[in-house]
């Protein structure tokens, strides 16, 4: 039980997808324009992790080694198309937000990263639990990364006006501002870090 | 085909909506690559290279086989296939035919199949170029130039970042700012300055 409950918590703390593994960050700095986009698409990744990681540990000892990557891009595709398509139907405002990092969440290294490194070496019920705890920490960074964009571009939360007198600095909202915010939070995620007595983060790999 | 059509496309893709710089589309071989200017060369060329043809072949795959067969919604699962057996299959001939280029390109190769620029081009090609999921008239040349200068654009921002990157590693940074918050916020500044550049597009 309580290796199940670190599987779930260590995708919030040690190893979030944003601020500890530093990966998925072409959706992070594009769509976190505003909170409720963030939220969105923190949902959408959550829905394809969980969905990937259970058919990818249910089917694991089927798939041979040499051709895994193509079949797991194979389920991951298969989750995103579900996805795209439901988000179509009944949240097209959304949909339109978020625009083409719908389809390219096929491309987000974190859900890849997790059915190589998890899903296909572990029982069903950890993976369910892997793939959500590391889709609510995805979820968490981007929410962060947003919620200070949007109070500082816009001066709003999810599109409520909350300082009346504050002049909003647009460039916050643009793609610079994405830039900015990430690398200031890195580097205070270092700052911590160190303080701690530990190295810098580093990445490891070249996906997205 | 018209020649100004294109020259929007190119002003608009390497400036104005640069991929890396604007849309947020291949940041980790932009991360990962831009230490030095020669890599970054190389990189760019394969990248260049990859979106060129996959934009080609996915552009006739959607229209002569999802299209004909009412199929469009398979989109994602065809084309990250197609990108992906195209690299490996460009990767292993090039390492049959020719050492020093996969020397200098082949190994950048692995990594281009996870770049979502690449998909991200051939997605942007199916939204601006169809109406109403028909091809507009010339669109196969406008893809591919798109695509093509998508690419261009790609190797600009690669080689600027790869320059400041170089003067980087002897400039006194905050210990904790070194690495990737730097190259953040550097790709930041560089950002601000391409939105000099909007002013272009209508």
């Amino acid at each position: 039980m309580k290796t199940l409950i670190k599987e779930f918590t260590k995708g919030i703390t040690i190893e979030n997808p944003t601020f500890g593994l530093i990966l998925g960050l072409c959706p992070t700095l594009a769509v976190s324009t505003s909170l409720i986009n963030a939220l969105g698409m923190g949902v959408a990744a959550t829905f394809v992790l969980v969905g990937s990681n259970t058919i990818i540990s249910l089917v694991r000892r089927l798939i041979p080694g040499r051709i895994r990557l193509p079949a797991f891009i194979v389920i991951i595709a298969t989750f995103v198309t579900i996805c795209e398509l439901a988000m179509k139907a009944y949240l097209p405002a959304l949909d339109s937000a978020l625009g083409i990092f719908v389809p390219l969440i096929v491309v987000n290294c974190i859900i890849l990263a997790r059915a190589e490194a998890f899903a296909s070496k572990n029982k069903v019920l950890p993976s369910i639990l892997d793939g959500l705890g590391m889709g609510v920490g995805f979820t968490i960074g981007l929410s962060v990364i947003a919620l200070i964009r949007e109070i500082l571009g816009a001066g709003s939360i999810a599109g409520i006006k909350i300082l009346p007198g504050f002049e909003p600095v647009a460039m916050m909202i643009l793609a610079p501002g994405a830039l900015l915010t990430l690398g200031l939070l890195i580097g205070l995620t270092n700052l911590l870090r160190n303080l701690r007595g530990k190295p810098n983060l580093s990445r490891k790999g070249g996906c997205c | 085909m018209d020649l100004g059509k294109i020259i929007a496309i190119a002003i608009s893709m390497i400036f104005v909506n640069n991929f890396i710089l604007s849309k947020f589309l291949g940041l980790c071989p932009f991360l990962g690559v831009s230490k030095e200017s020669k890599p970054a060369l190389s990189m760019g060329a394969a990248v260049i290279f990859v979106m060129t043809c996959s934009s080609i072949m996915t552009w006739l795959i959607y229209n002569y086989l999802l299209l004909p067969f009412n199929i469009g919604y398979l989109r994602t699962i065809t084309f990250i296939l197609v990108i992906a057996a195209f690299v490996q299959f460009i990767e292993m001939v090039i390492r049959k035919y020719s050492n020093v280029l996969y020397r200098s390109l082949g190994i950048y190769l692995p990594l281009i199949t996870t770049n979502c620029a690449v998909l991200g081009v051939t997605i942007l090609n199916i939204n601006n170029f169809y109406s109403g999921g028909k091809a507009v008239k010339a669109s196969f040349i406008y893809s591919t130039f798109q695509a093509f200068f998508a690419g261009v654009g790609f190797l600009v921002a690669l080689i600027l970042m790869s320059g400041i990157r170089e003067r980087l590693e002897l400039s006194d940074v905050p210990e904790s700012l070194k690495g990737i918050p730097i190259a953040f916020i550097v790709a930041s500044l560089m950002s601000l300055a391409f939105m000099g550049f909007s002013g272009f597009s209508r």
